[in-house]
């Protein structure tokens, strides 16, 4: 069982209200440990929202996420939260750095918050972290001097820094530009290829050829699962269009 | 949660804006520094006040008469008889043997007494009639009990001995009748006794009722116009701990059965309406702080709003919502402390600058300074209440922008 980082069992989720719309439904998935998982799919497909309750952010209506065989569904808010810090790492679309904070702080914000560590230990780690991300220059500068590319990668060190087993990104390169893209999809598949299990929303047909695998969600639901080095250029028109 | 943690992101909000944090840090202020300006102020004028009324004041004066009517021999005799408004067989007035009395009572007193003769009387000069009240006394048991001998502006309470028929009167009285020491006048008693008397002293006790109304003179004198050779009337209690004076009174009277009247009592009135003033006074110091504080509410609302991304990564990361929520309230507690610092340093000059502002007082015509009372308690006292009003206003703001769920955040900047 230790292959599996992450598992889904008969995920549902809903929004309630005026008009009640069921975003994921029923979606049954298991991630591999080191597995890059790419989740595609159109607009309002449900992907993002499939991302968010496998990161813990959110809560299912029904079912279980298994992470690291531990199951979720009957932990408390804050308890989830405590997952979250240790076990899963975030990148977001924008790279939601704290303005204030250097690059460098902002990689030391989840240390610090789960505070297993020394002042020192956590310093060098997230020194080690910009520097292996390229950005040793970067440490003390605050994000609204770093290019969008850089805002990333530092958001990627903040992701890492508490040493999570998954890493879970929504639209990592939505806003970058192509060098960058490549850049932060490079990083990601490192990272996949050390060991962790990398779990990446994206629009982006040519990222997700390049994933191990690529799970495509319609209408909240898996319409199609495919190793990414399959998928053809005809497909990712299709799945575009 | 790493407490530090907390209070860098806190610091960093807080110093990143300088100009909203300085507005809230100033309402703060003014409020801690007017409260402690007001409670000086107040307190001060109060005790300036209870000082001069205790100064002037026996702590406690026993008089010679009862709390009720003494019962009839018929009544003690029959206890069905009621009588009502009978000629009081003891009616000789006076204390009876006051010397024994008095040595009885310094045997256990923390404090001094001294005999008066008191009774009412008439001031003639130049065809102006004054009632006042006039108190024989002996000087030098006097100055044991009160604090006449330093309040005099002419002449000295010795004097009293070394003239016949001399008599010492207030300053407001003396200005009314137009005379000054070496003058003369006319005393006429209730029974009809005119005696010409010569003002030897003038005195000033602050209290208007005193310095308007009442007159000293020796024993013999008041005794004279009483028409009572001998008598003494009453008997006045200086204590140590002028705090203390009602629960003496009560062993007084208990001992010596007369009625014995605590300078707290006999001005219950007075006392009563302090209590009032404080109740308004404290009230309105708590407005003061309450209000002081929506500045940091609004400081803190407008904090958590702009930081609401911030608030949704936070949680996104892991933190947990009360570790979020108490980054605000130490916001808040920041800004609250450093207004209250600054806050005692106003409060303090504003009491200085008051305490060398000079008051006329057009009743006693005196000029006198504001009376300003420092106290580490308005310090403490206000600077808790203001820190607690401040972190309850930040709660409220904090609560609700730490409860919403980060999804709904990261959907929207999507």
């Amino acid at each position: 069982m230790t292959e599996i980082a992450l598992q889904s069992v008969g995920l549902v989720r809903r929004i309630e209200g005026g008009v009640s719309h069921t975003l994921v439904d029923g979606i049954g998935l298991s991630v591999k440990r080191g597995e890059f998982l790419a989740i595609t799919g159109p607009s309002g497909s449900g992907k993002s929202s499939l991302l968010y309750l496998l990161g813990l952010l959110d809560a299912p209506d029904e079912g279980e996420v298994i992470i690291c065989g531990q199951p979720t569904s009957k932990l408390s808010e804050s308890e989830r939260a405590d997952v979250r810090l240790t076990r899963c790492g975030f990148v977001f679309q924008f790279h939601f750095l704290l303005p204030e904070f250097t690059a460098l702080d902002n990689v030391l914000l989840p240390m610090r918050a789960a505070g297993k560590m020394g002042d020192k230990e956590m310093r060098e780690r997230g020194l080690e972290l910009l520097t292996s991300l390229g950005l040793k220059d970067h440490a003390d500068k605050r994000p609204n001097q770093l290019s969008g590319g850089q805002r990333q990668r530092v958001a990627i060190a903040r992701a890492l820094s508490n040493r999570p087993e998954i890493i879970v990104a929504d639209e990592p390169t939505g806003a970058l530009d192509t060098a960058s893209t490549e850049q932060v999809f490079g990083i990601l598949r490192d990272i996949a290829d050390s060991g962790r299990t990398v779990i990446v929303v994206t629009h982006d047909p040519a990222l997700a050829a390049r994933a191990d695998r690529r799970v495509h969600i319609v209408d909240g639901k898996i319409a199609e699962t495919s190793a990414g080095h399959a998928l053809t250029s005809e497909a990712t028109a299709l799945i575009n269009a | 949660m790493a407490t530090n943690l907390l209070f860098d992101i806190a610091w960093t909000h807080v110093t990143s804006r300088v100009r909203q944090t300085l507005v809230g840090m100033a309402g703060v202020a003014m409020g801690v520094g007017f409260t402690i300006m007001m409670a000086g102020l107040m307190q001060g004028s109060q005790i300036d006040f209870l000082h001069q009324l205790v100064d002037t004041m026996p702590h406690v004066t026993v008089q010679d008469e009862r709390r009720t009517a003494p019962t009839q021999p018929a009544e003690q005799e029959y206890g069905a008889v009621q009588l009502t408004d009978v000629a009081n067989l003891n009616s000789r007035p006076g204390i009876k043997y006051p010397e024994t009395v008095m040595a009885s009572l310094r045997s256990w007193l923390p404090g001094d007494v001294a005999p008066s003769a008191r009774t009412t009387a008439i001031i003639d000069h130049g065809g102006g009639r004054i009632g006042v009240t006039l108190v024989g006394i002996d000087p030098r048991l006097e100055v044991k009990v009160s604090k006449l001998a330093t309040q005099m502006r002419q002449g000295q309470l010795g004097d009293l001995a070394r003239a016949p028929n001399a008599i010492i009167i207030g300053e407001a009285l003396a200005e009314k009748l137009g005379v000054k020491a070496g003058n003369t006048v006319l005393v006429i008693g209730g029974q009809g006794a005119e005696v010409t008397a010569s003002v030897v002293g003038v005195f000033r006790s602050g209290l208007k009722r005193v310095d308007e109304g009442q007159i000293y003179s020796l024993m013999s004198f008041a005794q004279l116009i009483i028409g009572q050779d001998g008598i003494v009337n009453e008997l006045r209690l200086r204590l140590n701990d002028p705090l203390s004076a009602q629960r003496i009174a009560t062993q007084v009277e208990a001992q010596v059965g007369y009625k014995s009247v605590s300078w707290q009592e006999a001005n219950a009135d007075l006392l009563s309406t302090f209590s009032v003033r404080d109740f308004i006074v404290l009230t309105v110091m708590g407005a003061m702080l309450l209000t002081s504080s929506f500045a940091t509410y609004n400081i803190i609302s407008t904090i958590t709003h702009e930081k609401r991304q911030d608030i949704a990564i936070m949680k996104s990361l892991g933190m947990r919502e009360y570790a979020v929520r108490r980054i605000f309230i130490i916001e808040a507690a920041i800004i609250g402390a450093v207004g209250i610092l600054a806050g005692w340093l106003l409060g303090y000059a504003l009491c200085y600058g008051w305490s060398k502002i000079t008051i006329f007082n057009p009743l006693t015509g005196a000029t006198v300074p504001l009376q300003i009372y420092y106290s580490p308690t308005h310090y403490i006292v206000a600077g808790c209440v203001s820190i607690i009003c401040c972190t309850g206003a930040a709660f409220f703001p904090a609560r609700k922008a730490t409860r919403v769920h980060p999804v709904e955040i990261i959907r929207g900047a999507s």
